[in-house]
């Protein structure tokens, strides 16, 4: 449907079940990508599914001087960063009265302040193509919150905020910004939860069904295509109707 | 005019879009050429690849004029 033949992405947390979907998603609309994470065999696993176009990149984004090293490395790979899905990221729960100062900075450090670094680092080739896609990918619960995750809600409304006003400054050069917000998905994560918690969590999403990575993906499809050239700054929800913001 | 000039006199007026006769000494990109705070930091970039050299943050905040950016162009390269 949409065309991305001779774009380049950096899809970081390419390990995980969104984000490897991501990086289908973006492969099969003819992007090259580079597919970033911190455990290797899953990305060596899904390079070899991919085929050509696709480069692994490992990077712990939680070592600042990999992050800043990995847009350079992405752009040798590929030959340039036109997209860059920020994509990765950790859980730390805690009840906010229990909650360490580590486990603060540890989910604000790879959620966000990875995600600004290496937007950063991309972000001079963007400006020289006269084109760039940057989407961030948030959460429902930065909007609604979510009792143990403060530092996780924190993390994915700062890349709201952030991503926006990054926005502003870069839109007369053909760069977007945007987010997009899942709310329950289908993963390893989500497959972890006891049908009496998926029940519950059923009667607050009107489709009456979590949603599929492939619909995560779709939605980064879309923001990466020349056709949202100009939806800039905005925050896609795909939640099922569990929160219509 | 001197060589390095003339280079950063031809960057300023492709990239900003200006006639070449008002890149003078003084000319401030932001004043007096038009451009946005993003469009300094671009002439910084460009100015580096053409010149081959770092301009920290610090060094290019100071950049103003035309003649500020042939002057440090100068002494750093």
């Amino acid at each position: 449907m949409f065309d991305l033949s001779g774009k380049t992405a950096l899809v970081t947390g390419a390990s995980g079940g969104i984000g490897a979907e991501i990086a289908r998603g973006l492969h099969a609309a003819g992007a090259s990508v580079g597919l970033s994470g911190t455990r290797q065999e899953p990305l060596e696993a899904l390079a070899a599914e991919l085929g050509e176009r696709a480069h692994v990149l490992p990077c712990n984004l939680s070592d600042a001087d990999a992050v800043e090293a990995l847009p350079k490395q992405a752009a040798e790979a590929m030959g340039s960063v036109g997209i860059l899905v920020n994509n990765a990221g950790i859980t730390r729960d805690n009840l906010f009265m229990r909650m360490s100062d580590d486990e603060w900075a540890q989910v604000l450090e790879v959620n966000l302040t990875s995600a600004m670094r290496l937007s950063r680092g991309v972000l001079r080739g963007m400006m020289k193509a006269r084109w760039g896609r940057i989407v961030n990918i948030s959460s429902v619960v930065g909007s609604i919150g979510n009792p143990g995750q403060a530092n996780y809600a924190a993390a994915k409304a700062g890349m709201a905020g952030m991503g926006k006003s990054l926005a502003y400054e870069v839109a007369s050069r053909g760069i977007t910004v945007n987010s997009v917000a899942p709310g329950f998905i289908e993963t390893a994560m989500t497959s972890k939860l006891t049908d009496e918690q998926k029940a519950g969590l059923m009667v607050k999403i009107p489709a009456g069904r979590m949603g599929s990575a492939g619909e995560v993906a779709a939605a980064v499809v879309y923001l990466a295509s020349p056709e949202a050239g100009y939806v800039t700054g905005a925050t896609l929800h795909v939640n099922g109707g569990m929160a219509m913001l | 005019m001197s060589d390095v000039a003339d280079r950063v006199k031809k960057i300023v007026v492709e990239h900003l879009g200006v006639e070449e006769d008002k890149v003078t000494e003084n000319a401030s990109f932001i004043d007096d050429l038009g451009a946005d705070s993003l469009d300094t930091v671009e002439l910084v970039m460009a100015f580096e690849e053409e010149f081959g050299i770092e301009i920290p943050d610090d060094a290019a905040e100071t950049i103003q004029t035309f003649g500020d950016a042939v002057k440090f162009i100068k002494e750093a390269s």
